[in-house]
């Protein structure tokens, strides 16, 4: 046979041979996620719940908004049970999108306090994030923090370290920044904010912790969890540089901290609903919960549960109240909103 | 080289190969197979200009007003900026490589290859970790001389100059193994009837060298460049915007998919402008040997500092491109391999090579195939296709993915619907979310770099070749499985190195369009480096390394010994 006739031949073969290897099996006791969370977040999780209750957990990890894409366009014929996210604004746009559906649930309704969830059981939040400022011990004074909105005082021109405006953190705080304060005061800030700008955004969270332990700046905006784990870190050049700086917990008199939530939902056409919920009600579960503050150095959503050594080292605070769902309407105005603030 | 006399265009279509339709264009079963198979791969670039078709919102007046002034400047620096920088290292390296002697030269041959193991966006945070203002170089240099942060200015790693030289850095290899692969196949007649002419080395080189490598020269550029135009990994951890950047910003940032496959359609004009200033300059002159015999010609043995400063010129790219990142990897890695390799680590290495063992030989043959077709049917209609298959290395990877996955979906949908209505079984999802469309979009993204590789080789044989074997009686399938393709071994082998290593190191579709439970190196060192866990993510990245270096060795070998009419392997 030639190469001419061979070459889709042996396509068409391969092709077949694919697909044979790698259906999804949809028999019971099994449950299919997309998940945006790092599979080295989610993977030692589903692993305890595979060894308690028998039934198998099958993972694609991702980026939410590809993740969310798949779910969409593959339908009514989609594998998969459950939609995890790091970001609540993606969880209220899949629900926007109908791909989710509503669950009902006492251990979940229990354990996760109305605030994380949302009112008709389409998601439900499973860890905290928080974005409080993070400033060098040796150079700035707590009391002369206060609020977010200070962060575009004169007085810091020069002294600010940021990641993009391409970052979802960014966008989610200034759309919370706009929920409260109005675009066209959020306009005024981002555009002070940006003129005490130390460098050109760059980098990412982590970056940005390093760059005001080693002085190129005095502040910075990151999420917690980041330097919790430079403050575990094996490497003592991220410890010394954790050292160095302290938490603030911004806006504490006004609107509070602002706070991301991690969570997830039941897919619209999920073939697995009942393990599906059984896993969304281990992850809400105290042992669960105590791993995202022990691990990765998240707030448990449940409040019962105690904190980590490290989160405790960094005191309480007062999280902002806003639906978290409002984030997600408000990324569009907030991303064109730092557009047109200049900052890049 | 010979002016082209095109004898095969005016073949008369022999028995075997007649039309079955005649209405515009002549199909015949040529024709049929290029085009069918051309038109199945530039389906997801098809998908996003569809998709740029619609009105957009007002997110066009608000990023004239804003930002696109920054996409169009820096993405067009970094694609001149990274195609002078590739040639600037490539030609060099491979000229004096090729023909040249001097100390180091047979390790030099396939060690420049190896920074195309590194993953670009890999690459960048490594320098960053040592460049940085709280990496240990300024750190080392604030302890020496006491200074502080005002006191002294170091250049910026994360700037639009810094991702030029990151990108560089990675992929000036395209340009210096295309390169050597075309002086490697010069042969010596030439450069001693240029001698006899009386021409010195200077101008020999610029003169007759150079400008026949030129199809070589610009293939390797305009494959930088594309894959520069597409990189997402570097700019946006260095704070550069570029229509990448840009595309993801509008379409997830701002929800607004229609504008984001607009600045995607837009960015492709860059690129087809790109490729027709590439036709263009070529059309003119043909590049085929006309000799009997092709001889290697001798090494030309460097003596007192040009030997030294031949060592040099290979050694700089080689050094920054490679040794140091490996170098700070291999500590990284040193330091958690121990609690990162286990159980899944052969499988994770496993999956990686299997698949782009697999998409490398199906590239290759779909290459070749096109190329070989067009070569047969050179018509506009023909060429316009394959034009069009070969768009998909400047797209970004999360693009094509989702231009594979929604045209897939549908057909899922479609057929599963027709079967329930006929049969009243549900087929489900048949090809999304498998192996099979992830393969496909492989295809549609590295198809370009193949083609290349394959084309800038068949543009070396002479189309007397193909008349004389016909002639002989050969038919076409003949002709290019008995001729080209022992003929062309080395282009062959070079592009299943640049597939296999490209493939290896892929990241976007591999996340978007994979099966459940199936990761890769690249997927587990993404997931690390992103969650800027660049020590743990390091023994991942150095097995990709790894992976690549061994085909690369092989390969260049194999090149290095290809010539037209031998057998490269015997």
């Amino acid at each position: 046979m030639s190469n001419a006739t061979k070459s889709p031949l042996l396509l068409s073969i391969f092709g077949l041979l694919c697909i044979a290897l790698s259906a999804p099996a949809l028999a019971s006791g099994e449950v299919n996620i997309y998940s945006a969370r790092k599979e080295d977040l989610i993977k030692p999780l589903l692993d305890d719940f595979s060894k308690q209750t028998g039934i198998t957990v099958n993972l694609v990890t991702g980026k939410e908004e590809a993740l969310l894409q798949r779910l969409q366009s593959e339908g009514a014929n989609t594998p998969a049970d459950l939609l995890l996210t790091s970001d609540a604004g993606r969880l209220a746009a899949a629900q926007q999108a109908g791909v989710l559906q509503a669950v009902k649930s006492d251990a979940l309704d229990n354990a996760i306090p109305a605030a994380y969830r949302d009112p008709a059981g389409y998601w439900y939040g499973l860890s905290l994030r928080a974005r409080p400022i993070i400033y060098a011990k040796d150079r700035v004074k707590p009391a002369e923090l206060s609020t977010y909105e200070d962060l575009a005082a004169p007085k810091w021109k020069g002294k600010i370290c940021l990641r993009s405006s391409d970052s979802v953190y960014n966008q989610s705080l200034v759309a919370g920044m706009i929920a409260h304060d109005g675009e066209a005061k959020t306009e005024v800030w981002a555009k002070g904010l940006v003129a005490n700008f130390a460098r050109p955004p760059k980098g990412g969270d982590r970056d940005q912790i390093k760059s005001v332990a080693a002085g190129e700046c005095d502040l910075t905006l990151a999420n917690t969890y980041y330097l919790g784990s430079m403050v575990n870190s094996s490497d003592e050049a991220e410890k010394q540089a954790a050292a160095k700086v302290a938490v603030f917990w911004p806006n504490a008199q006004t609107t509070g901290v602002h706070v991301n939530v991690s969570g997830a939902g039941v897919t619209a056409h999920a073939r697995n609903r009942d393990p599906a919920v059984k896993l969304l009600e281990f992850l809400a579960s105290d042992a669960a919960q105590r791993w995202y503050a022990d691990v990765n150095n998240e707030y448990p959503v449940n409040p019962a549960i105690a904190p980590s050594a490290t989160l405790k080292s960094w005191g309480e605070f007062k999280v902002d109240t806003l639906n978290v769902a409002k984030l997600g309407e408000l990324n569009a105005a907030a991303v064109k909103l730092m557009d047109r603030a200049g900052w890049k | 080289m010979e002016v082209g006399c095109p004898s095969l265009h005016r073949r008369p279509l022999s028995q075997g190969e007649k039309g079955v339709g005649a209405w515009i264009v002549r199909i015949d079963r040529w024709t049929g197979w290029v085009l069918g198979t051309a038109l199945l791969l530039a389906l997801p670039v098809f998908t996003v200009f569809v998709t740029a078709l619609q009105p957009a919102g007002e997110v066009w007046r608000h990023l004239a007003d804003t930002v696109l002034t920054d996409y169009v400047f820096n993405s067009i620096t970094l694609m001149l900026g990274v195609g002078a920088g590739t040639l600037l290292i490539g030609v060099p390296a491979a000229w004096l490589t090729a023909t040249c002697e001097f100390p180091g030269r047979r390790g030099f041959e396939w060690a420049l290859l190896l920074p195309m193991a590194i993953p670009a966006y890999i690459i960048a945070y490594t320098y960053t970790g040592l460049l940085d203002f709280a990496g240990p170089v300024q750190m080392l240099l604030r302890e020496l001389f006491g200074w502080t942060r005002q006191d002294y200015a170091f250049p910026e790693i994360r700037s639009l100059p810094g991702a030029v030289l990151m990108l560089t850095l990675v992929l000036y290899p395209y340009v210096y193994l295309l390169a050597r692969a075309a002086f490697l196949e010069q042969s010596a007649a030439m450069l001693e009837v240029s001698r006899s002419l009386g021409a010195g080395s200077w101008r020999r080189f610029l003169t007759v060298t150079l400008p026949l490598a030129r199809p070589a020269l610009i293939a390797g550029v305009s494959l930088v460049q594309m894959e520069a135009l597409a990189d997402y990994g570097v700019v946006q951890y260095f704070g550069v915007s570029t229509f990448t950047t840009g595309i993801f910003r509008v379409w997830f940032g701002m929800n607004d998919a229609t504008a984001a496959a607009q600045l995607a359609a837009l960015s492709l004009l860059f690129v087809f402008a790109l490729l027709t200033f590439e036709r263009l300059s070529r059309r003119q002159a043909r590049f085929h040997h006309t000799g009997q015999r092709v001889q290697r010609p001798p090494r030309l043995a460097l003596h007192g500092r040009w030997r030294g400063l031949a060592t040099a010129t290979c050694l700089i790219p080689l050094l920054f491109g490679f040794l140091i990142p490996a170098g700070q990897l291999s500590v990284w890695a040193w330091r958690t391999a121990s609690h990162r390799v286990d159980d899944h680590f052969v499988d994770l290495a496993a999956h990686s090579l299997l698949l782009a063992g697999g998409a490398a030989l199906l590239i290759l043959l779909l290459a070749l195939l096109l190329g070989y077709g067009q070569r047969l049917r050179p018509r506009s209609v023909v060429r316009l296709a394959v034009r069009g298959a070969g768009l998909g290395y400047a797209v970004p990877g999360t693009v094509i993915a989702i231009g594979v996955m929604l045209p897939f979906a549908a057909l899922d949908r479609s057929v599963d619907h027709w079967v329930r209505a006929g049969f009243g079984m549900s087929t489900g999802l048949l090809l999304s979310g498998t192996l099979f469309a992830l393969l496909f979009a492989y295809c549609t993204r590295f198809l370009p770099v193949a083609l290349h590789s394959v084309e800038a080789g068949l543009g070396r044989i002479r189309p007397s070749m193909d008349d004389a074997a016909r002639a002989l009686g050969s038919r076409p399938r003949g002709v290019l499985w008995r001729v080209h393709v022992p003929i062309l071994r080395g282009s062959l082998l070079t592009a299943l190195l640049l597939v296999f290593v490209d493939v290896l190191k892929e990241l976007p579709a591999t996340l978007i369009l994979r099966p459940f439970n199936f990761n890769t190196l690249a997927v587990r060192t993404y997931e690390l480096a992103s969650d800027e866990r660049l020590a743990d993510s390091a023994t991942f990245a150095l097995a990709i390394v790894l992976a690549g270096i061994g085909p690369v060795i092989l390969l260049s070998r194999a090149i290095s010994q290809a010539r037209p009419g031998h057998d490269p392997l015997s």
